[in-house]
């Protein structure tokens, strides 16, 4: 025997060995390489390369400085479906009025009711879902309810980024600019703007920190907070950190009006953010948005009051913001940023819900639609009672009834449909405050049906 | 090549190897400060971006003044300490390493249990009484943010 197979054996233990050990140093070479990329993110949060100043309008610049969030503010183009919300790309010919080639599904054919509730009103004419922030703009000046309704300045508050525009026309007064640009027709004031919401809407130039920049939200929230004693509120000194991640969202996701002659648009917040309240303060201010074509009924439109409803719900009471859920933190390498990709969070439920809630990602949606199930059956039943309502009082006035007669059953016509079109109109299918939505769809359902009721009653005996 | 030549050559490769992967080893544990983790500091665990938000949560906990992380996310004992720490420092390295892991971050089982034994630590006269040793139910089911809220 000679001594060949030992030599064998050690070879190929040393190479096995050589081996693992190679293997080790890439190892720890990708560790202290993945250590020093993470030390000097670290070090730097972002580079300055750009200079900011109050009147950089364009996102594009701040996106040289802040990339990561310009990435996903510019991923707001997405269009998708959850259950109860969200776009859906429908293609459509573009022609000189409308140059659009993709739009969201229209409500008013998922929901022929609809229709009959805003009859005489130019949203009977479109109405479709809401896409993402980055839309915001063009899909106001293409609407067709621009052709059927002259529609003032005021509109661009929330639809387009104003705060530069503003600064401009009062001469460095947002307040004296606001008041400008409300006066104007539409027509006139949208060359006055370029982008949708952009990123001096909410921040600092100087210091990034947020900042409120809509002249309706720094009165609206003076004067509900003076309806609760707090004097001369001023939001961007008085507000903290984590009221202003809400108080940004509420410059524009919220009920309001225009008011007077001025068209300044008007948050109705003086007696409060409880649907009741904005009621009453449309009541003591005779304000209607048209008059209802079937039925005669002065009326009111609900728009979009997120803000209101989500301060009635438990996420408000346990101080939990809107970008908490709708802008959530995410890591990127050693940094935490907010996420800029503003969406629903049922597309995004680990970030925006597992941070808190320790359940599976199933479980917590499936959660969120029972919820939105509940809010949506009693929708259908508040809809249908009103349209019942709204049945009865057209036929009562083709028989000839007098406007006297009528007046009870279309004064519950204005509630009812009030309450239905705040629930309606508000984007979370009552998630925002699931049992405040299902008590304002059951007192609209009780509006319609005394209204009913007040039909049927001969008029000596009701006074 | 004579059997005496491949094994010097053999020899020399090895010796490479395992000197540059010793190298890059001792120079990776100075660099991100490997002495650090031996000790109970808790700033030492945030040496890692990742693990900020939840220090800086246990600076404002109820029990900043009573428990360090080491306290609730290490074993008694000596050697199952450090045993721990090694594992954990292995995979947390590995998992960081190649961005392999969930965020929002999920403690393993047996993380958990070691967190759950150490409320026993201190409070074995009230869980004692209570009965609920094992089971689906542990102390953090409820109480999961009284070290820290993240």
């Amino acid at each position: 025997m000679n001594s060949s197979p030992v030599p064998g054996r050690s070879t190929r233990f040393i190479v096995t060995l050589s081996i693992a050990a190679t293997l080790a140093a890439v190892a720890g070479v990708a560790l202290l390489v993945n250590i020093l990329e993470r030390k000097q993110e670290g070090q730097n949060p972002f580079y300055r390369v750009v200079e900011l100043s109050d009147t950089t309008e364009s996102p594009e610049i701040w996106g040289a400085n802040f990339p990561q969030q310009y990435d996903d503010y510019r991923k707001t183009v997405d269009q998708v479906r959850t259950r109860y919300g969200g776009s859906e790309a429908v293609p459509k010919t573009p022609t000189d009025a409308d140059p659009r080639s993709i739009v969201a599904q229209s409500r008013l054919e998922e929901d022929q009711r609809l229709k009959t509730l805003w009859a005489g009103y130019a949203f009977a004419t479109d109405f479709r879902e809401e896409r993402g922030h980055a839309f915001m703009l063009e899909d106001q000046l293409f609407t067709e309810r621009q052709t059927v309704a002259q529609q003032p300045g005021t509109c661009l508050h929330c639809h387009a980024s104003v705060y530069v525009p503003y600064m401009k026309a009062g001469n460095g007064d947002l307040i004296k600019g606001f008041e400008a640009i409300n006066k104007l027709p539409y027509q006139e004031a949208k060359n006055l703007v370029t982008h949708p919401v952009a990123c001096i809407d909410c921040h600092d130039p100087k210091t990034m920190q947020l900042r409120i920049t809509r002249p309706g939200f720094i009165e609206g929230i003076r004067a509900f907070k003076a309806s609760k004693g707090v004097r001369d509120y001023d939001v961007n000194t008085m507000a903290t950190r984590q009221e202003l991640r809400t108080f940004v969202c509420g410059q524009c996701h919220v009920e309001y009006y225009f008011q007077g002659k001025e068209k300044r648009l008007t948050y109705p917040w003086s007696n409060g953010l409880r649907v009741d309240d904005i009621f009453q303060y449309y009541e003591e201010k005779k304000f209607k948005d048209w008059t209802h074509a079937e039925t005669g009924a002065d009326v009111l439109k609900a728009q979009h009051p997120e803000f209101e409803l989500w301060n009635q719900g438990i996420h408000a009471r346990s101080g939990v913001a809107c970008a908490d859920c709708h802008m959530p933190y995410k890591r990127v390498g050693a940094l935490k940023i907010s996420d800029h990709h503003v969406r629903s969070p049922l597309l995004n439920v680990n970030h925006a819900c597992q941070t808190c809630h320790r359940w599976s990602e199933e479980e917590l949606k499936s959660r969120v639609e029972i919820i939105q199930g509940r809010t949506y059956t009693m929708r259908n039943i508040a809809m249908n009672a009103l349209m019942d309502l709204i049945r009865d009082i057209r036929m009562a006035r083709t028989g000839g009834r007098s406007n006297e007669s009528l007046a009870s059953a279309r004064a519950y016509q204005r509630q009812a449909q009030f309450y239905l079109d705040f629930i309606e109109a508000e984007n979370s299918m009552g998630f925002h405050a699931p049992q405040e939505a299902v008590r304002i769809l059951g007192e609209s359902v009780n509006f319609s049906r005394l209204g009913q009721a007040a039909l049927r009653e001969p008029v000596a005996e009701r006074n | 090549m004579t059997p005496g030549q491949q094994r010097t050559l053999i020899s020399a490769v090895l010796g490479t190897a395992i000197g540059a992967s010793l190298g890059v080893g001792a120079y990776t544990f100075v660099y991100a400060k490997g002495g650090s983790y031996l000790t109970d500091n808790p700033a030492a665990c945030a040496n890692c971006h990742v693990m900020n938000d939840h220090y800086s949560a246990w600076l404002k906990s109820s029990h900043r003044s009573v428990a360090v992380c080491n306290d609730c996310h290490t074993p008694s004992g000596f050697i199952a300490k450090y045993a721990t720490k090694a594992s954990n420092g292995f995979w947390h390295s590995y998992a960081f390493t190649t961005g392999d892991f969930p965020d929002p971050l999920r403690i393993k089982p047996h993380n958990l249990d070691i967190a759950n034994n150490a409320c026993q630590k201190c409070h074995a006269e009230m869980t004692a009484s209570m009965g609920i040793h094992g089971g689906s139910v542990s102390c953090v089911s409820c109480h999961q943010f009284v070290g820290h809220m993240e």
